[in-house]
């Protein structure tokens, strides 16, 4: 069964916060990655990972610089369960 | 130019025997042993010969920030701990991060990512291999983490030589403050490396204590019945530095390093020269760098690792340097209690010589049953009165490859 937003956007602070330490009432759609977030290249790419394997979707190398902001990405792994 | 004397003004440990160096050093001279039967499930799952180990006591991912945590190696785990204490110890000096350096070794480097990253390739495919891969298993990562810890730019060095390491390393440090690359350096080693890979290996090779049955005795330096060495784990830390720069701050000195020996044997990729050629000389180079005679040493702290080729070797090698003298000198096997730390021992070692020297007193050598008359050092299962006068002291470490390591500690 497809997870809606909320669920991804739960998940996806969970490997945020076990990531960085962010909290995870920091993770809103809105947050920049980078700007806001302060999330480095390898740490991103440890996200990615770890996302894939918790949603079951494929994130393409090409795909990662277009995930601006957490909302992206929650965009990017609902449309794309299978 | 005089040569600048080097202090010691912070310890840090994380050992088989405490989370931290005064725990550990209160564990030892206790009499306490810090093996155990091994609870992992890999132990039976592969039927490993050996099902015992010396454990550190506290897992470091239990003391740091989850974030630090997972992007290190548990050697680096180890090794930021004991920093870190050392570093508090020391009473956080100022330093410009230009005039801090970094010399921190490991025997082996992160073979539990290493590994774990190869279970994950095999089982997941290369995907699911994580980025921080590379930098965790790197030999240099704890070097490099407490560099960029500690904010230390004057340099981040690593030698690895085996179960030398972390000796070479702390007399690495000695020559660089002397040289004046740096003002302060954290310095020390590391390992991490109770794995069933390695267990298997070093049980293959012969060189592990079998006493599954009697781990806290297992390893017995010194007695007739000694069958090999117990593994270990941990990491320990010192500050050192210009005992100029620790005056003008008013800081604690635990003693002065007065001196270090680094030789090789070519002789055999793992067995001592059975001469100790290697080994007598690099005990007389850290006495000469010490302005020191043979006479003047009071307290060793022997390699000893419960081999049964290996504390022969390292008696004829002392015998060669001290003659019969070396009998009556109060010697320390302290691996009795911690098991061995490989890349990581030596820095132990130095801490408890260390805390010898300050507290007069050299630490037990527990489990001596019938001590074999090939190595008729002076130990004893209790702790030894250095007494009231100056005290100089030896640290010794041997390492596969032929490496040979010896610090040389004075009172402070």
């Amino acid at each position: 069964m497809a997870l809606t937003n909320d669920e991804v956007l739960g998940g996806l602070a969970e490997l945020i916060t076990d990531e960085t330490g962010i909290a995870a009432e920091e993770v809103a759609l809105e947050k920049s990655f980078t700007d806001d977030l302060d999330i480095d290249s390898i740490s991103m790419m440890t996200i990615v990972v770890n996302a894939e394997e918790k949603f079951g979707v494929t994130i393409p190398d090409d795909e990662v610089k277009n995930l601006k902001t957490v909302g992206d990405a929650v965009t990017f792994i609902v449309s794309n369960q299978s | 130019m005089t040569t600048k004397r080097i202090v010691v003004t912070g310890v840090g440990a994380s050992s088989p025997l405490g989370g931290t160096a005064p725990e550990s050093w209160v564990s030892l001279l206790r009499g306490e042993s810090g093996a155990r039967t091994l609870e992992h499930d890999w132990v039976a799952e592969y039927d490993l010969p050996v099902t015992f180990a010396a454990e550190a006591r506290v897992r470091p991912d239990t003391v740091l920030a989850r974030p630090i945590a997972k992007r290190l190696d548990p050697a680096s785990q180890f090794a930021l701990v004991a920093a870190m204490e050392a570093w508090a110890d020391a009473g956080e000096p100022e330093v410009e991060p230009e005039r801090l350096g970094i010399d921190f070794a490991t025997g082996i480097g992160g073979v539990w990512t290493l590994l774990d990253a190869w279970d994950t390739l095999r089982e997941k495919g290369p995907r699911r291999v994580m980025p921080m891969t590379v930098p965790m298993l790197m030999p240099n990562a704890a070097a490099g983490n407490l560099s960029l810890h500690f904010g230390a730019r004057a340099y981040a060095r690593t030698v690895a030589s085996a179960c030398a390491s972390s000796t070479e390393s702390i007399v690495n440090a000695v020559e660089h403050l002397q040289d004046g690359l740096a003002d302060v350096v954290i310095t020390g080693g590391t390992e991490s490396a109770i794995h069933p890979i390695t267990i298997a290996a070093f049980a293959s090779m012969q060189a592990l204590s079998r006493r599954n049955d009697d781990p806290a005795t297992a390893s017995r330096p010194c007695s007739i019945d000694r069958d090999g060495f117990v593994m270990g784990e941990g990491a320990g830390a010192l500050v050192l530095e210009t005992e100029e720069h620790a005056k003008a701050r008013g800081a604690k000195i635990y003693a002065y390093v007065v001196g270090g020996g680094v030789t090789a044997d070519s002789y055999h990729i793992t067995a001592n020269d059975p001469e100790g050629h290697g080994a007598s000389r690099a005990v007389r180079m850290a006495l000469e760098m010490a302005g020191a005679s043979p006479d003047d040493v009071t307290h060793i702290n022997a390699h000893a690792t419960s081999t049964p080729v290996g504390d022969p070797n390292e008696y004829q090698a002392l015998h060669a340097v001290f003659g019969d003298r070396v009998d009556d000198i109060v010697v320390s096997a302290t691996k009795a209690s911690t098991g061995h730390l490989l890349g990581g021992t030596g820095a132990l070692e130095a801490i408890f010589t260390v805390l010898a020297l300050r507290d007069r007193v050299a630490p037990p050598t527990i489990n001596l049953t019938e001590q074999d008359p090939e190595v008729p050092f002076r130990i004893s299962g209790d702790p030894v009165s250095l007494g009231e006068g100056a005290q100089l002291a030896i640290s010794n470490s041997f390492g596969f490859g032929g490496h040979n390591a010896v610090a040389a500690f004075a009172s402070a």
